[in-house]
């Protein structure tokens, strides 16, 4: 099975290279943004006993990082099925 | 029942358990030796690549460094979870759609070139090699100090067990051995954890624990941490960055690039049926790494808080040295925690100021091994961590082993010199491999070169710097040709192994360490160890460069890339 046309092939390496864009931004945001840049500034905010900066650099970023990986992985599935190049 | 008994007991009926399933499984094909037959499920196979992934680095070392480097331990934590994040998006469902068996096989084919096979092949086997010796230590201390022999002979112990289950079952065996592994390592590592977060603030789930206030006061648990540490003049536990932010972002960097440029752990997502499923692994991987990478830094301050309190249990009261507890007196012994009454007081003073300060070593690997001790837990748990170190130390050796084994075997031996092997001389060829790389890593752990604790690092920039960008660029740019590849694998591991063997003496000897191990030498302010990030530009940079001006690559080999773009028609892992 291969795509039906080349102009599908394209379309969907476009769509693929765009989700991953979006997901490795937020992906950069909440590691090296919230964790390491902009620690200082979030860490004049307090959640519970967790000053907000190093919340994100030892545990919310893990958090985040586990769901990125999942929703790449239903978009994707999503994507193979709308161009009709996924596995049975 | 004593500890020791004990300790026997839980280590030695997890022990036959993993030996039970090694002859289970064992492979009989060179593909489930390899890959497993190709079949494994998605959430098995997440929780073998967790296994395989967490090593005694993150199970005995991290919750240690966290403790002592407080928020510049940050680094570990993101980049040794990020990484997944780009394997899942970047490498893993273009390498299984590829569908063969090792990392420089992949490497050989889409640069059409033996030369960059075989380049692969070495940077694979530097990479790999510095990070199992350093498991091989840790497999070593871990053995002599719960079986109370010496050194030498936790190793030999270490050694045989890894041999009997690795070389027999190949993949299909580790992997099975792994997932009963990361069982028994999140048990270990948790169980501990919730007792200590119960005890410190009635909270028994450590990841709110750490931030919730401590059991009958209105005081935060982070905010008494900080406090109790500035008070003795260290760093505020909460802001104490790793040197300078832009060195804590490139050591960020390096750490998640290596993770994904780690062999080991890419040659895990080829065993899965579909393509699909290599996205959904990475994903349940990340579950089972993450349960306890949020533990870890609740383990860390609850630890650090523990200690201090024991050593100063109200302010300016310090301990009397006669009435010391008996974990102290035990970790005494080994010479990792050291005690000098610098006044005579008969009393520890623990200060950040040199002068003062009588806590002379506080080793910091200890912490984890010796947090339950100190929380005053069960003995049952402390053997129970015991097993649990000993399974991650074990579970990431085999994991290394099999992949250098498979370069030598498969990518070396049939794949460069000996085409026409047999599949069974391969099989046997690579059992070979494996028991020499075992012999050679057992060597080295017995007589390191004085790097144990640098070394893991170290492994990650070597990956970071050589494997992940070819891989890389070989999915996401046609263009990018064999000398460009090779080109940039070597000058990327050449400016990292350059950068750290002048700061920390050539293969280590420090002696030899020309620009001297000090900061105002180090280029921007950037240790050694996080440098891996740089040497992946120089990567890029390079291979994109040299590609520019030589011939692109034949039509074949971008109709290759064309295809492994597309999910359709894997299939199974292809024989050939």
């Amino acid at each position: 099975m291969a795509f039906k046309s080349k102009e599908d092939a394209t379309a969907y390496w476009a769509a693929n290279i765009k989700l991953m864009m979006w997901l490795l931004v937020v992906w950069f945001v909440v590691s090296f943004g919230c964790g390491v840049i902009l620690v200082d500034v979030l860490n004049q905010i307090q959640i519970g006993g967790y000053k907000l900066g190093f919340w994100f650099a030892q545990q919310g970023s893990i958090y985040t990082f586990v769901v990125l990986i999942f929703i790449y992985a239903k978009k994707m599935g999503d994507l193979d099925r709308k161009f009709g190049v996924e596995e049975k | 029942m004593d500890l020791q008994t004990l300790t026997y007991i839980v280590v030695g009926i997890t022990f036959a358990l993993y030996i039970g399933i090694a002859i289970w499984a064992r492979a009989g094909s060179t593909k489930e030796f390899y890959v497993a037959g190709g079949g494994v499920n998605p959430v098995a196979n997440g929780m073998a690549t967790a296994a395989d992934w967490m090593s005694a680095a993150s199970f005995i070392s991290m919750a240690g460094m966290i403790a002592f480097l407080g928020y510049g331990g940050s680094v570990f934590l993101m980049g040794w979870t990020g990484g997944f994040v780009l394997l899942a998006m970047l490498l893993a469902p273009y390498l299984r759609k590829f569908g063969k068996f090792t990392v420089p096989e992949f490497i050989g084919d889409r640069y059409y070139s033996k030369a960059a096979r075989i380049v692969a092949v070495i940077c694979l086997i530097i990479a790999s090699v510095t990070y199992v010796i350093g498991q091989m230590k840790g497999i070593g201390v871990a053995f002599s100090r719960f079986l109370e022999v010496d050194y030498g002979t936790g190793l030999l112990v270490g050694m045989g067990i890894v041999f009997v289950y690795a070389v027999m079952g190949g993949m299909k065996g580790i992997t099975y051995t792994q997932i009963a592994q990361y069982c028994v390592l999140i048990f270990a590592y948790t169980i501990p954890a919730i007792f200590i977060s119960l005890n410190l603030t009635g909270n028994p789930i450590p990841q709110l624990g750490l931030g919730s206030t401590l059991s009958g006061t209105d005081t935060f648990l982070l905010d008494r941490l900080d406090q109790v540490v500035t008070e003795l003049g260290f760093h505020e536990y909460t802001t104490q960055a790793r040197l300078s932010q832009l060195n804590m972002f490139v050591y960020t960097m390096s750490l998640m690039i290596g993770t994904a440029g780690l062999p080991h752990v890419i040659i895990r997502f080829f065993t899965v049926p579909k393509v699909a499923d290599a996205r959904t692994s990475a994903g349940w991987a990340l579950v089972f790494i993450a349960i306890l990478y949020t533990t870890a830094p609740a383990v860390a301050a609850m630890a650090r808080l523990n200690f201090m309190n024991t050593i100063e249990p109200a302010p300016g009261q310090y301990l009397s040295y006669d009435e010391r507890p008996q974990w102290f007196k035990n970790w005494e012994t080994t010479g990792l925690l050291e005690f000098q009454d610098k006044n005579a007081d008969g009393r520890i003073q623990y200060s950040a100021d040199k002068a003062v300060n009588e806590m002379v070593t506080v080793d910091r690997d200890i912490m984890v091994l010796a947090n339950p001790e100190i929380a005053r837990l069960p003995n049952w748990v402390i053997a129970l961590v015991a097993a649990g170190g000993l399974a991650a130390a074990l579970s990431t050796a085999a994991g290394l082993l099999l992949a250098i084994a498979s370069a030598i075997s498969h990518d070396l031996c049939k794949g460069v010199f000996m085409p026409d092997i047999s599949e069974k001389s391969e099989l046997m060829a690579s059992r070979i491999a494996m028991a020499g790389a075992i012999a050679v890593a057992g060597y080295l752990g017995f007589n390191p070169p004085d790097f144990a604790a640098g070394t893991v690092a170290l492994a990650f920039g070597l990956a970071a710097s050589s494997i992940f960008p070819v891989l890389m660029m070989g999915i996401f740019n046609k263009r990018i040709n064999k000398e460009g590849a090779i080109a940039g694998m070597i000058a990327g591991i050449t400016v990292t192994l350059l950068y750290v063997f002048q700061h920390k003496g050539i293969m280590f000897v420090e002696s030899t360490a020309f620009l001297g191990d000090l900061s105002p030498h180090w280029f921007l302010g950037i240790e050694p160890n996080a440098f891996g990030a740089v040497g992946a530009v120089v990567n890029f940079v390079v291979a994109f460069a040299v590609s520019r001006v030589t011939q692109a690559p034949p039509q074949d080999v971008q109709d290759m890339v064309e295809s492994i773009r597309m999910p359709a028609g894997a299939g199974e892992a292809q024989a050939h």
